[in-house]
């Protein structure tokens, strides 16, 4: 298990590197070879190049620095309004809980859709990629809260009728204190698997809303971006390099795992 | 024992097999991309309605989509007077409706009528719609009417291309048809299945009747994947409008289903925001009315990259409003806008902008930077607005792309106008200007995107066009017609209140075992002469 984590930090720590070196490693994200498009694995174009001729490895790893912030710090902020929201109902119990989970499912009902098209129609034409992804990063931070904190609630409920909560009550510790201290260290295993869940929806939910105009925008690339190139078979099919954004994506959101699940689990 | 059992069941399987061959030789198939909304001619106006109506309708005249001209079919004549206001008809006789109604002079005045009655709002009367008042029709006897409008309307028998006569007295009503086919089955979000019409009127040179083939089922398909696989699997027979990358695709498996037909009548242009009451700063929209600054970013734009990346070549730089591929109404004299960035600064430059840092500024010092808005999810589109992002960074436009759902495009350039340019195309159904085009170039048309419905024309030019499209929608005579809208075209052309990008090519896939297909730019390109397809040898084993 040792290997796979040093495996996984090592596996982490090279991409993180490669994003970090990508204007010295790769041309312009944005450049079109325009003599170029859809061209194979090359010397000068490493995974070959996208259909309007831009360095798809250029794109690859510039798309993996912006899904690798913003996905995760989404992840990050609804993974914290969860436990807010869903800790304090599940500890408290009682009419509090009937009530903040009643609101939650209300929350979980709503056509979000919509919400997300309006937010698109009141957003300034003007902006820019970058500030159009962090938008939508945060909205979905704010929106993705709601299905975790029905998890952290159901645990946190368990974790409020425990003995060693009954323990801590007789010797004293209350309120707050025993929420902060006893029982939210505790749910840190299901908050960190709702963190890891979080963060490829993000990334996919990112790739589908760009079909409202939501995400990235022209020229800047994230996974979402170059995932949804993958929808097409006619556009898949005898480029097998087109698959490298997926298998990265897979393979991060694995090493995070690995790299993790040692940390949480003590030897 | 068991040897002859062995060869009962072979012969068996072989009968079947040959059975089964021999009725899907008969059948031909191929997808429709939604259900259709309607199976009622007049009003049909989405593609799958349209599609029925073509294979089911009957018309007067049919528009020969491969020689541009305009043919008999249920009229053996016809005649315009009365300064383009009245259409006379000799009718064919004879036949009947595909359930047995005979067909009459009646059935056509009746469909007129229903045509036009305002209650039906039907999208084909539309086109007929040239003033108040109502539409006479007069039965002169079973083979002969006429049909009198309220004010004249240029072209008017190639509008009839459109109207599929319906029977007045069949109880079966618009199911009764005088095409070649007619709806046997509809099992909606699955398929619908056409007939042949057995009473159909027309018969081929050895004298026998239309259409070759029994039936044609049309599955309902969305997926165009799924579309693209029914075909290489030979499940279905023809893809009549295919994009440009599964064109290549089938090209690479096998290069016999392919047909590209060349550039048809679609285009793709950009155009800016002039509507005066728009909620943009004064100096955007100074900008955007300035013609060398409009003439300036279409120069700077390289048109031939957009036809050859974009659309994989299956495209041509655009000339104007019509395409080369409309024969007679195309203005020859029009050139290409070149790709010329010097010439692109010059302009600007002679207009007050100037370049500081590779930053394009106009008189006041404001960086030029604007948003073009298209329709999220159409890649051509998404890839022209990234190309034309590279191409203005070279004269140091800022340009910021911004893709929204139809809804809210539509929303923006149609009612609040918030937007300062638009990227979209325009499906031209149409090769006559006064059917496609007049609520486009009207300075009072709805589709005058760039400042639509106008009461007084805001510029000298809008009110030169709308006196010229006037003139042409008026006047009987083509050549006078042509030259009023050659002058629109030209200027289109000088003003660029569009600017025209690329006219995507005709690409079709057909199965090899269709015959007597010819592809052609017009829509339906694959099926125009369906009655004239057969699949395999089935004419010749038939007759």
């Amino acid at each position: 298990m040792k290997c796979a984590r040093i495996f996984g930090m090592g596996f982490l720590l090279a991409v993180t590197l490669a994003c970090l070196l990508a204007p010295f490693v790769a041309p312009s994200y944005a450049h079109q070879f325009r003599d170029e498009p859809d061209a194979a694995p090359s010397r000068q174009h490493l995974l070959g190049t996208d259909d309007l001729g831009r360095d798809r490895f250029a794109r690859v790893l510039y798309g993996t620095r912006v899904s690798l912030l913003l996905a995760p710090a989404a992840a990050l902020l609804s993974s914290l309004l969860a436990v807010l929201i869903g800790g304090t109902a599940g500890f408290l119990g009682g009419w509090v809980e009937r009530v903040v989970m009643a609101a939650t499912d209300l929350f979980l009902s709503l056509p979000w859709l919509f919400l997300l098209i309006t937010v698109r129609a009141l957003l300034p034409l003007n902006v820019s990629p970058i500030t159009s992804v962090a938008i939508t990063f945060a909205l979905l931070g704010c929106l993705g809260w709601a299905a975790a904190a029905r998890v952290v609630c159901a645990d946190a409920r368990t974790l409020a009728s425990s003995d060693f909560i009954l323990l801590a009550r007789a010797s004293g510790s209350s309120g707050f204190r025993l929420l902060w201290k006893q029982v939210v260290p505790n749910l840190r295993p299901i908050v960190f698997a709702q963190f890891w869940i979080s963060i490829p929806v993000f990334i996919l939910t990112e790739a589908n809303l760009g079909v409202l105009g939501l995400g990235v925008a022209e020229p800047l690339p994230s996974w979402g971006s170059l995932l949804r190139e993958l929808q097409s078979y006619s556009a898949i099919t005898g480029q097998p390099w087109q698959f490298v954004p997926l298998i990265l994506f897979v393979a991060v959101v694995s090493c995070f795992h690995l790299a993790l699940l040692e940390q949480e689990s003590p030897a | 024992m068991s040897r002859k059992f062995a060869v009962h069941i072979l012969a068996i399987l072989a009968l079947l097999s040959l059975l089964a061959s021999a009725q899907s030789n008969r059948q031909l198939r191929f997808c429709l991309h939604s259900d259709p909304k309607t199976f009622n001619p007049l009003l049909a106006e989405e593609d799958s309605s349209e599609t029925i109506r073509y294979l089911t309708g009957g018309v007067l005249m049919r528009l020969n989509r491969l020689t541009q001209e305009l043919e008999p079919e249920l009229a053996t004549a016809w005649k315009v007077s009365d300064g383009g206001k009245t259409i006379t008809f000799k009718l064919r006789s004879g036949f009947s409706f595909s359930d047995g109604t005979p067909f009459t002079a009646d059935d056509v005045a009746y469909t007129i009528q229903q045509m036009m009655d305002p209650n039906l709002h039907s999208p084909t009367g539309d086109a007929f719609r040239s003033g108040d008042g109502k539409v006479q029709t007069r039965v002169f006897d079973a083979e002969r009417l006429s049909v009198t409008f309220p004010a004249p309307i240029a072209g008017l028998d190639k509008l009839f291309d459109q109207v599929a006569i319906m029977s007045a007295k069949s109880p079966k009503k618009e199911m009764a048809v005088l095409g070649p086919y007619a709806v046997a089955e509809y099992k909606a979000g699955n398929y619908v299945l056409l007939e042949k019409n057995t009473n159909y009127w027309r018969h081929d040179s050895a004298g026998r009747q239309l259409p070759y083939i029994h039936s044609v089922r049309l599955d309902i398909q969305s997926n165009r994947d799924n579309e693209m696989l029914k075909l290489v699997h030979g499940e279905i027979d023809f893809i009549n409008s295919l994009d440009a990358e599964y064109y290549d695709k089938l090209m690479q498996q096998n290069p016999a289903l392919v047909h590209d037909s060349g550039v048809s009548l679609d285009s793709e242009q950009m155009w800016f925001n002039q509507v005066p009451t728009a909620p943009l700063p004064d100096y955007k929209k100074a900008w955007f009315h300035s013609t060398a600054f409009r003439r300036a970013v279409s120069e700077a734009i390289n048109r031939e990259d957009l036809a050859r990346v974009a659309f994989r070549g299956h495209a041509h730089p655009a000339y104007g409003p019509f395409s080369p591929a409309n024969k007679f109404w195309f203005n020859a004299r029009l050139q290409l806008h070149p790709f010329d960035q010097k010439s692109a600064m010059t302009r600007l430059t002679q207009d007050g902008f100037h370049k500081q840092d590779g930053v394009l500024k106009d008189r006041d010092g404001h960086a030029v930077e604007f948003s073009i808005i298209t329709n999220a999810g159409n890649k051509y589109r998404e890839r022209m607005a990234a190309m034309i992002q590279q191409d203005l960074s070279g004269i140091g436009i800022k340009l910021n792309v911004v893709t929204l759902d139809f809804p809210s495009l539509i929303e923006r350039i149609t009612r609040n106008f918030d937007y300062e340019a638009c990227l979209l195309g325009l499906i031209n159904n149409d090769l006559d200007p006064n059917s496609s085009q007049m609520n486009v170039w009207m300075s009072s048309g709805e589709n005058h995107q760039w400042n639509p419905n106008q009461k007084t024309p805001a510029t000298s030019w809008e009110a030169e066009i709308d006196q010229l499209m006037h003139e042409q929608a008026t006047n009987l005579d083509p050549r006078k017609r042509k030259a009023a809208f050659d002058r629109v075209q030209e200027i289109a052309w000088e003003q660029e209140p569009f600017i025209y990008l690329v006219n995507r090519n005709a690409l079709a896939a057909v199965s090899p075992n269709a015959k007597n297909v010819h592809p052609v730019v017009l829509r339906p390109q694959v099926y125009w002469n369906i009655d004239e397809i057969s699949i395999g040898n089935e004419v010749a084993r038939n007759r």
